[in-house]
């Protein structure tokens, strides 16, 4: 007999295991599907993903798609989807490596719901991803990939391309091995090395569908095979022999070149960034700002890694980067550094950030800067290394022993990575502090365009170390930020001891006195709390500071809701989009602007952990919309808990 | 720094606090032949730093007037090395013990010789838990009595030196507490080295493990149970310096001889299977060995990291460059 406990969690299930609330929201997005049909030449945006083994090469066809998209002027959204195999078996399910981009005529933010485009390698990368095809989508499938061997691999018991089940779709079936060979056949590569051309061939077609330039994509294979000419021509005749196929071939009624209007973007200079890049030049533009040498100590974790592998690139900045034995050693190095008078970073995720821990109150307790950027991934434990997940904020708030406050903020977009990088290295300086930057798998590796700021534009705060020897002392603090005074070893005449055990509040030193620890608690708590006065106040992103519904996000989850409310707000519907940065100190007016709404809702890739922050803050009902399925919520998604939301709230009035 | 150093003293290195270990401790010796020896080195204050973890030993740098930094348990090799790579001018020392060294903090023990990292570690083995009030640690003798084990310890235990030369230490000694000239002499050798100089304080724990290194100490008996190691001498003991130690070329084994015998070892630092054989030596068979067991030179990782950001900022970076580079595109 289980529990009730038990048994009302299984009452949320279907008899096919599905969740039930999850089931009603997927069909209530089920509406929004149909909306982008390719019939028409010209469309407003398009949703297209590149899916194919491991080995094909669709990281790059993804890449060099987006790079061509930026370049014609459509606004973009990407999503790398790819798996924990390093090198999974040849056409297995869990090997199926997969790039999304979206992109159209007007502001992009997410990389989309529903697929109108998809390209699909070989069998395992049909059945894994031809779910999210909409009804009438173009399927693209290399048919010479469709063996025996590779269907059964895919658990395909008939020949999904010859039984009938995707007459829904459009179907371009192409043998591209055989197209590609015969395209690359001068350059005597033999056929393994010759087929390695199918994804440059793929992305030929592709960039003619969507009347998209060749000449980036030229250029790139140029520069990545200048040592292997011979590859660089294979793939460069590939790339064009997929090009002319889409302009003479005899295609299926239906399929031409489609026309995205270019979308109305501010003048300037842009380029395409990544979230992690953007995060590691924010961390470098933050040490400038500054005005510090920054040490980067990290060890290597999924999806956190290619953080150290960008900043090692950039040591020609005042930065330097240490791989440490294990990830305590990676945040001590930090602290260490920090503590000699550079700024120390470290980074990883879930399971690493929880190893830090101690170190992190070490340098609370030492009030020392620090920044901690989290890259949070599906989790617990090993998790779901590739996949993206918020579920690290209740760690990032409370994950530490003692009371031991710090500062958490988060980014919202990939190129937001920037200016929170700059902010959390603001944060730590100016208050003497450790500061968590949460991120995520999604943002870390998705891209936008962005329009390169100027840095001399952005507000310097250099920092200043402590240099004056007369009645020092280390416990000496700002009376305006109540931090630390940051005094270096090697400056002389400010010989002094810093340690774990409670310090003196007048000196310094080893203090066990009781009203001395109640005191620094209270300071340490204070003085992150003051942090309110120096962040802006709380505004929507996006409709009124009141209204019926407020959808209220941290992180990676903007682009979602952001069109999900934009959408909700074009069918007239009363909503705004609160987007919170700072989740610790929260913005000193979000209770008030959350109490104007009628009613707030809550998606987060968790299982509540910011609605439950909300609602133990404000005692606001706040609702929550959870998904933890280590991809990012759909705009569909969201859209339908606004629709229910709102009905309910008129049902109860 | 050309200015001329002004003349420091032990004095100048004591700082304000009191030393609150037990009476009778190891680690005052210590401190007190530590604090005498800093001015020897001829280098401005300010830039020594002492970092310890946890433990007795460990409250080290609170009684150094320099800089210290008393961290978490086992960590002091790891942030020693950020404090170094952060500024590589600093003269860096980290303060362990046995159970924070090698018990919790044994991986960076490894790490850090490894990478051989510009520090001098001191390792105050008393081979108990002080702090904790007694409990068996990594280098307790096995049927060590104690809080956790009262019916016999049952670990085997590790030699620390024996570890750090497994590790690609450069630099290995060991010496004793109470030996100021000898602890002095070795800890000069350690600080002229360049890389990580490990050394191994045999350190009395008068309440919890009182005597346990009495045979190596005991002023009476001490020259039949260790081994002065000298590089370039004979390794010979004894009162009268009447045994000496050889290497059996057919079993491949150290042995005692008489100090006159022709095939006694001459004692090579450079020489790290002798060195290991050395490390290893214990009674009640065997003298232990103390002094420089073992020397090598090799490139240190913080020169090397400097190396290499001199040869990367050759051409400064710009942020403006940096957001400019690759593919750009502009909107009109």
């Amino acid at each position: 007999m289980p529990s009730p406990g038990l048994s009302q969690f299984l009452n949320r299930f279907d008899a096919s295991g599905s969740l039930r609330g999850y089931v009603l929201l997927m069909e209530l997005a089920e509406e929004n599907l149909d909306e982008h049909h390719l019939d028409e030449k010209e469309v407003v945006d398009v949703v297209v993903r590149f899916a194919g083994d491991s080995g094909d090469g669709m990281q790059l066809t993804g890449t060099n798609f987006t790079e061509a998209t930026a370049l014609y002027g459509n606004d973009l959204s990407t999503f790398p989807d790819f798996p924990a195999e390093i090198r999974a078996p040849i056409g297995a399910t869990f090997g199926v490596s997969a790039f999304q981009i979206y992109f159209g005529a007007e502001d992009v933010t997410t990389a989309g719901d529903a697929l109108d485009v998809l390209v699909a390698m070989n069998p395992a990368a049909l059945t894994t991803n031809i779910g999210n095809l909409v009804e009438g989508g173009l399927l693209i499938v290399d048919s010479g990939a469709f063996t025996a061997k590779n269907l059964s691999k895919a658990k395909y018991q008939v020949n999904p391309l010859e039984d009938g089940s995707l007459e829904k779709f459009r179907v371009l079936e192409i043998d591209i091995t055989k197209q590609v060979l015969a395209a690359v056949e001068q350059f005597n590569l033999g056929h393994k090395a010759g087929v390695r051309s199918k994804n440059m061939w793929t992305l030929g077609l592709v960039l003619w569908l969507f009347d998209r330039d060749r000449a980036g994509t030229i250029e790139s294979l140029k520069t990545k095979f200048a040592s292997k000419p011979e590859i660089a021509s294979a793939n460069i005749a590939a790339l064009n022999a997929g090009h002319a196929y889409g302009e003479t071939a005899e295609l299926p009624a239906g399929i031409h070149v489609y026309k995205i209007p270019k979308a109305k973007v501010a003048p300037g200079t842009y380029r395409n960034m990544t979230g992690t890049n953007a995060l590691a030049w924010g961390l470098i533009a933050g040490s400038e700002l500054a005005n510090i040498d920054l040490l980067f100590a990290s060890y290597p974790i999924t999806p956190a890694s290619n953080l150290l592998h960008e900043l090692v690139r950039h040591r020609e900045f005042n930065i330097n980067t240490f791989q440490a034995e294990d990830e305590i050693a990676a945040v001590c190095a930090a602290i260490g550094a920090s503590f000699a008078g550079s700024l120390g970073v470290t980074s990883s995720a879930g399971p690493g950030i929880a190893l830090k821990a101690e170190g992190i109150a070490l340098a609370c307790a030492t009030e020392l800067p620090l920044v901690v950027v989290n890259t949070q991934r599906g989790g617990p434990s090993t998790g779901l290394p590739t996949k993206t997940e918020q579920s690290d904020l209740n760690m990032a708030l409370y994950g530490r022993h003692g009371d031991t406050p710090m500062p958490v903020i988060a980014s919202s977009t990939p190129v937001d990575c920037f200016d929170v990088a700059i902010e959390a290295v603001r944060l730590a300086t100016k208050y003497m502090t450790p500061v968590m930057l949460l991120s995520d798998g999604y943002l870390a590796n998705a891209a936008e365009p962005w329009k390169i700021p100027n840095m001399s534009e952005f507000e310097r705060f250099p920092v200043e170390h402590y240099t004056k020897t007369e009645d020092f002392k280390p416990s000496i603090r700002n009376q305006q930020t109540l931090a630390r005074v940051w005094a270096k070893p090697g400056t002389a005449g400010l010989e002094h001891r810093i340690g774990g055990i409670e310090r003196s509040f007048d000196t310094g030193d080893i203090s066990y006195d009781p009203a001395n620890h109640q005191k620094m608690t209270d300071l340490r708590q204070a003085k992150i709390a003051s942090i309110a006065n120096d962040i802006p106040l709380q505004e929507a992103c996006l409709g009124n500071d009141s209204g019926k519904l407020a959808v209220v996000g941290w992180g990676s989850t903007f682009g979602a809701i952001h069109q999900a409310v934009k959408r909700a707000r074009a069918e007239g519907l009363e909503v705004s989009h609160i987007h919170v940065r700072y989740l610790s100190p929260l913005p000193r007016n979000l209770g008030e602007l959350l109490k104007s709404f009628d009613s707030i809702l809550v998606p987060e890739m968790n299982t509540g952990q910011f609605v439950n922050l909300i609602r133990a803050e404000y005692l606001i009902d706040a609702q929550a919309l959870n998904k933890v399925a280590g991809q990012p919520f759909k705009i569909g998604e969201i859209l339908a808990a606004i629709h229910a939301n709102l009905a309910d709230v008129g049902s109860n009035s | 720094m050309n200015q001329a150093l002004p003349k420091l003293t032990v004095k100048d290195y004591a700082s304000d606090q009191e030393v609150r270990w037990c009476p009778g401790c190891g680690d005052y010796a210590i401190l007190k032949t530590i604090q005498k020896l800093m001015p020897s080195f001829e280098q401005p204050k300010e830039n020594q730093v002492f970092i310890s973890g946890i433990g007795c030993s460990s409250r080290f740098p609170y009684y150094m007037n320099t800089f210290g930094f008393h961290t978490i348990h086992g960590r002091a090799p790891a942030i020693a090395t950020g404090v170094k790579l952060a500024n590589p001018e600093l003269d860096v020392w980290v303060i362990t013990g046995d159970g924070d060294g090698f018990s919790i903090g044994g991986n960076h023990m490894l790490h850090v010789l490894r990478r051989n990292v510009d520090l001098q570690i001191l390792l105050f083995n008393n081979e108990i838990y002080g702090l904790t009030k007694g409990q068996y640690s990594p280098t307790s003798q096995t049927g060590t009595r104690s809080p956790s084990s009262p019916t016999g310890s049952i670990d085997l235990p590790l030699s620390p030196c024996e570890v750090a030369l497994g590790s690609g230490g450069t630099f290995i000694a060991r010496t004793i507490d109470t030996e100021a000239k000898h602890l002095s002499a070795v800890v000069t050798r350690g600080h002229d080295h360049r890389g990580a100089s490990f050394i191994e304080i045999l350190q009395n724990c008068p309440i919890y493990n009182d005597g346990i290194f009495d045979q190596v100490k005991d002023k009476k008996i001490a020259a039949d149970f260790k081994v002065e190691l000298v590089h370039g001498e004979p390794v010979v003991f004894g009162k009268e310096r009447e045994q000496g130690i050889r290497l059996n070329h057919d079993t491949l084994k150290l042995e005692l001889v008489d100090a006159t015998n022709e095939d006694v070892l001459v004692h090579d630092e450079t020489n790290k299977i002798l060195a290991t054989m050395l490390a290893t030596m214990k009674g009640p068979d065997f003298p232990v060995a103390v002094g420089v067991i073992y020397r090598e030179d090799k490139s240190s990782y913080v020169d090397d990291s400097q190396q290499q950001l001199i040869s990367v900022r050759a051409a400064k970076g710009s942020m403006q460059e940096l957001l400019h580079s690759g593919h750009i595109w502009d909107v009109e």
